[in-house]
């Protein structure tokens, strides 16, 4: 893994229990991973990879405020989820979520939010912002494996040429810059280009850290409840 | 093989203890079922994230603790951390000490907030103490040539 947690590791199709995700073996599953926690990061990695999935780095790098000039770096880059943590320093996974869905490249990409915190009024904004899932911390395997079903599910019904799997970056129609290819062969590493985002830095170091004054993620009363998600969104 | 067996006794009813004790919960499980061949230092590499992740926070809070004007935002939110990494491996202890600080950090007690501290930093070196036994363990029982019991 790089220092700014990039990892990818190719899928060998055949090992995946259960599913048989399409004829063509170099199709390959990328989820891009938010987290500003080292731990969390690690953990989620480890998660995802065991059920074959790849797992990207962070996704601030690209979703910088310049989208049209972001947009170039990403040819090539496939992105079926992104996951992401609600609490970080700079913008919440909130945030995050309505940039991504505000951006017409990024827009059809399912995310899925993760807090250790179970508040009731927190997971249904998120959900309303169009999250596919609300996933209560630490995560667990079980927690992934769930993800994992709707993600095949979407890639399936893209598969029988049902319009195309509306996941994939390359549809031109929603792009405002050149095309990218995405099956084609995949990046190992993440292009290096340097971050435009102000958002420069994932990493829990303290110097690069907002602390807001109404910190979003300051104490307020949690729910007893045990259920670690309240609602999941169906696909049609 | 006798000296095997004996210490994968030992670690089996180390771990127990660990557990009954409440020191670690479910989520270090998780993250053992984790481990295989292909990944055969999971545990360790993030349990070693863990106390690097944790040691930087303990200075920050201490820092920011020392300050004339405490900021509780910021005291917060460097607690809520150490919550959210001591949940991911399983750490219950240090978890619930966390949980004790952001609320004092909320009433804005700095008596009680230079407690917690002191309280985080003995469960943190205590299940620190716990972990490096029970990893010492586990690699006497690879160097004798045996396998870690799953429990």
């Amino acid at each position: 893994m790089t220092s700014n947690g990039v990892a990818s590791w190719r899928r060998i199709s055949d090992r995946i229990d259960g599913f048989d995700l399409s004829p063509s073996d170099s199709e390959e599953v990328h989820v891009l991973a938010v987290d500003d926690s080292f731990v969390d990061r690690k953990v989620i990695e480890r998660l995802l990879t065991s059920l074959q999935l790849i797992v990207d780095g962070e996704l601030f790098q690209f979703l910088g405020l310049d989208e049209e000039k972001n947009a170039n770096s990403f040819d090539g880059l496939k992105v079926d989820l992104i996951i992401t943590d609600y609490c970080m320093p700079g913008m919440t996974g909130y945030e995050l979520l309505k940039k991504i869905k505000e951006s017409s490249t990024f827009r059809e990409i399912p995310v899925v939010i993760m807090s250790s915190e179970n508040i009731l009024a927190r997971i249904d904004r998120c959900l309303e912002e169009g999250a596919e899932d609300f996933i209560v911390k630490p995560v667990k395997l079980s927690d992934v494996r769930r993800i994992k079903d709707y993600m095949t599910k979407d890639v399936k019904l893209g598969n029988e040429g049902s319009g195309g799997n509306k996941r994939k970056i390359r549809e031109t129609s929603d792009l405002s810059s050149s095309p990218p290819s995405t099956l084609s062969s995949l990046p190992s590493s993440l292009p290096s280009s340097p971050p435009s985002s102000p958002l420069q830095s994932m990493s829990p170091s303290p110097s690069q850290s907002i602390f807001s004054s109404s910190a979003p993620c300051s104490p307020s009363s949690t729910f007893d409840s045990p259920t670690r998600r309240l609602k999941m969104t169906l696909f049609d | 093989m006798d000296n095997v067996i004996q210490l994968q006794k030992k670690l089996v009813d180390y771990k127990t203890s660990l557990f009954n004790e409440g020191i670690l919960d479910d989520q270090f499980t998780q993250l053992q079922q984790l481990q295989d061949e292909s990944n055969p230092d999971f545990v360790v590499e993030v349990v070693s994230l863990f106390f690097k992740d944790s040691e930087r926070l303990f200075d920050e809070l201490t820092k920011t603790l020392d300050q004339q004007n405490i900021d509780f935002n910021r005291l917060d939110a460097h607690v809520h951390q150490l919550k959210g990494s001591s949940s991911s491996i399983g750490a219950q202890r240090v978890q619930r000490v966390c949980i004790l600080f952001r609320n004092y950090c909320e009433g804005r007690n700095i008596e009680e907030c230079l407690k917690c501290l002191q309280q985080l930093k003995r469960e943190y070196y205590f299940v620190k103490n716990k972990l490096e036994t029970l990893f010492k363990l586990e690699k006497q029982i690879m160097e004798a040539g045996g396998t870690i019991p799953v429990q």
